[in-house]
């Protein structure tokens, strides 16, 4: 049994809500039994060693494991209390609702503008294209940088400006939650701490989960962090209880660097 | 939204109510210093409730900054000034605290005082309690300034304290030898003076701490 914390969600339903989850792919359980909560605006970050089902679990939040031949779901995941895999469930519709920005920056091969408008678009957008790409590209903290060049190629930026423009991407459909998986592995120190800042100003409006293989930038970033080993939850509570007395010695050993 | 992004904005700005928290503490434990030394002065038995009082608030700060500095060395892994000012963070609120029970100490024996009987004034009591204190201030204003100098300062003067506790010893070891129903009285000015020599050499741990602080060396037993 994972070892959890009370977990303020704040009014209403969670943001999210996993329940007795599993993930099989073919017969090999990836995640199994997984059920915690997810309070909304809050950064909760996904931490464990390889293979231990942290990027397993982070699909599910969008349906991203309908497209991997052979995987089959059990238990249930609900946004704001209803449930994102029943089969009428448009999985378009959820990655519209949950954005995801992904390891490496993969802008699409065109001008920064069309990158950010590309999503409304897509979806129909009718309102204010111009205004709406510069609040995308202002929240992604790129507008600075990029507002005198937007009809630039998209692959001119440099690697951090790059995944801060897929984040502004993200943010032009209006999401409500942000999935990272690994979204600084790829990016220098500097790029990285950009990322981080902007983690901690997304959250103002958004519900960020984060996969981190590097457990010093889930201790900086998130509220809420939950310890995966082996497919299974061990522990989940605010970050600096995790960081700093963890209940669970398989949690201690992993973030004391003794193990994983 | 701010579009410049200075780095670790949030840690920096976490940062800063750690400052805010410690320099409340700081001004909280000066005013109880003074209070507790007003009232072996003028024989004042009320201060003690108010001086107490103001010690609970003071021993919860350091509680609030224990647990804050231990999240930021987990969360942030800070290194460089940001390092060294947590550390000194943490040694400074430590040391305000011990100056709180000290100055509830001498609110204390102010108020036993008052039971005893009257003693003949003891000159350099006025000038250790103000030398004590004075070196607290300038302490906490360094500490404020990151003024080193004022630092290295403090810990001279140091020094004079001590020299004035050993004169009190011997003046009230007088008194005592002189008329023993001035025992009762002197015994509680020993303890003041004791308790005002300690609040000095906390005083003097802070100031070789901002040194430790701006500088990065230790300058405690004779070093630098």
């Amino acid at each position: 049994m994972a070892t959890t914390y009370d977990i303020d969600v704040g009014p209403g339903a969670p943001a999210l809500e996993v329940e007795r989850l599993s993930v099989y792919y073919d017969r090999t359980a990836a995640i199994q039994d997984i059920t915690l909560s997810v309070p909304g605006r809050r950064v909760i970050a996904l931490i464990g060693p390889s293979g231990c089902g942290k990027s397993t679990l982070l699909r599910c939040f969008n349906r991203m494991n309908d497209l991997i031949r052979g995987a089959r779901i059990e238990g249930d995941v609900r946004f704001h209390g209803r449930s994102l895999l029943a089969a009428e469930v448009d999985p378009v519709e959820v990655r519209r609702r949950i954005g995801m920005v992904f390891q490496k920056p993969n802008p699409f091969p065109k001008s920064i503008y069309d990158n950010v408008a590309f999503g409304p678009r897509v979806n129909g957008f009718e309102g204010d294209l111009d205004a709406l790409v510069e609040h995308s590209l202002t929240q992604s903290a790129l507008w600075d940088e990029v507002q005198d060049r937007l009809f630039d190629s998209a692959y001119a930026l440099s690697g951090g400006q790059q995944q801060r423009l897929c984040i502004a991407r993200t943010l032009a459909v209006r999401p409500d939650v942000l999935l990272m998986d690994e979204p600084a592995s790829a990016l220098d120190p500097i790029a990285t701490q950009k990322i981080e800042e902007l983690i901690y100003e997304l959250k103002e409006r958004y519900t960020i989960v984060i996969v981190t293989h590097n457990m010093y930038q889930a201790a900086r970033v998130s509220d809420y962090t939950a310890f995966l080993y082996m497919g299974e939850l061990v522990e989940y509570g605010p970050t600096d209880a995790i960081f700093t007395n963890p209940r669970d010695e398989r949690t201690e050993g992993y973030v004391t660097g003794r193990f994983g | 939204m701010n579009r410049e992004h200075p780095p670790r904005r949030h840690f920096h700005d976490e940062l800063d109510e750690l400052q805010e928290r410690l320099l409340e503490m700081a001004g909280l434990v000066e005013d109880l210093i003074g209070q507790a030394v007003g009232a072996v002065g003028q024989w004042d038995a009320s201060a003690a409730k108010a001086v107490r009082k103001g010690d609970n608030r003071v021993d919860e700060l350091e509680v609030e900054i224990d647990e804050r500095v231990v999240e930021l060395l987990a969360l942030q892994q800070p290194v460089a000034t940001d390092l060294r000012q947590i550390i000194a963070t943490n040694k400074l609120s430590n040391d305000l605290e011990r100056m709180g029970d000290h100055a509830v100490n001498i609110a204390k024996a102010a108020k036993r005082l008052r039971k005893t009987d009257p003693l003949p004034e003891v000159r350099e009591f006025a000038d250790m309690a103000e030398a004590a204190r004075a070196m607290v201030s300038d302490a906490l204003a360094a500490y404020v300034s990151r003024d080193v100098e004022t630092a290295r300062r403090v810990c001279l003067a140091d020094d004079h304290v001590d020299r004035l506790r050993r004169s009190i010893f011997g003046t009230l070891l007088d008194q005592m030898t002189e008329d023993p129903k001035r025992i009762g009285g002197a015994l509680q000015l020993l303890l003041v003076s004791q308790n005002l020599e300690r609040i000095a050499d906390l005083a003097t741990n802070i100031c070789e701490d901002i040194v430790f602080l701006v500088e990065g060396h230790s300058i405690k037993h004779g070093l630098g």
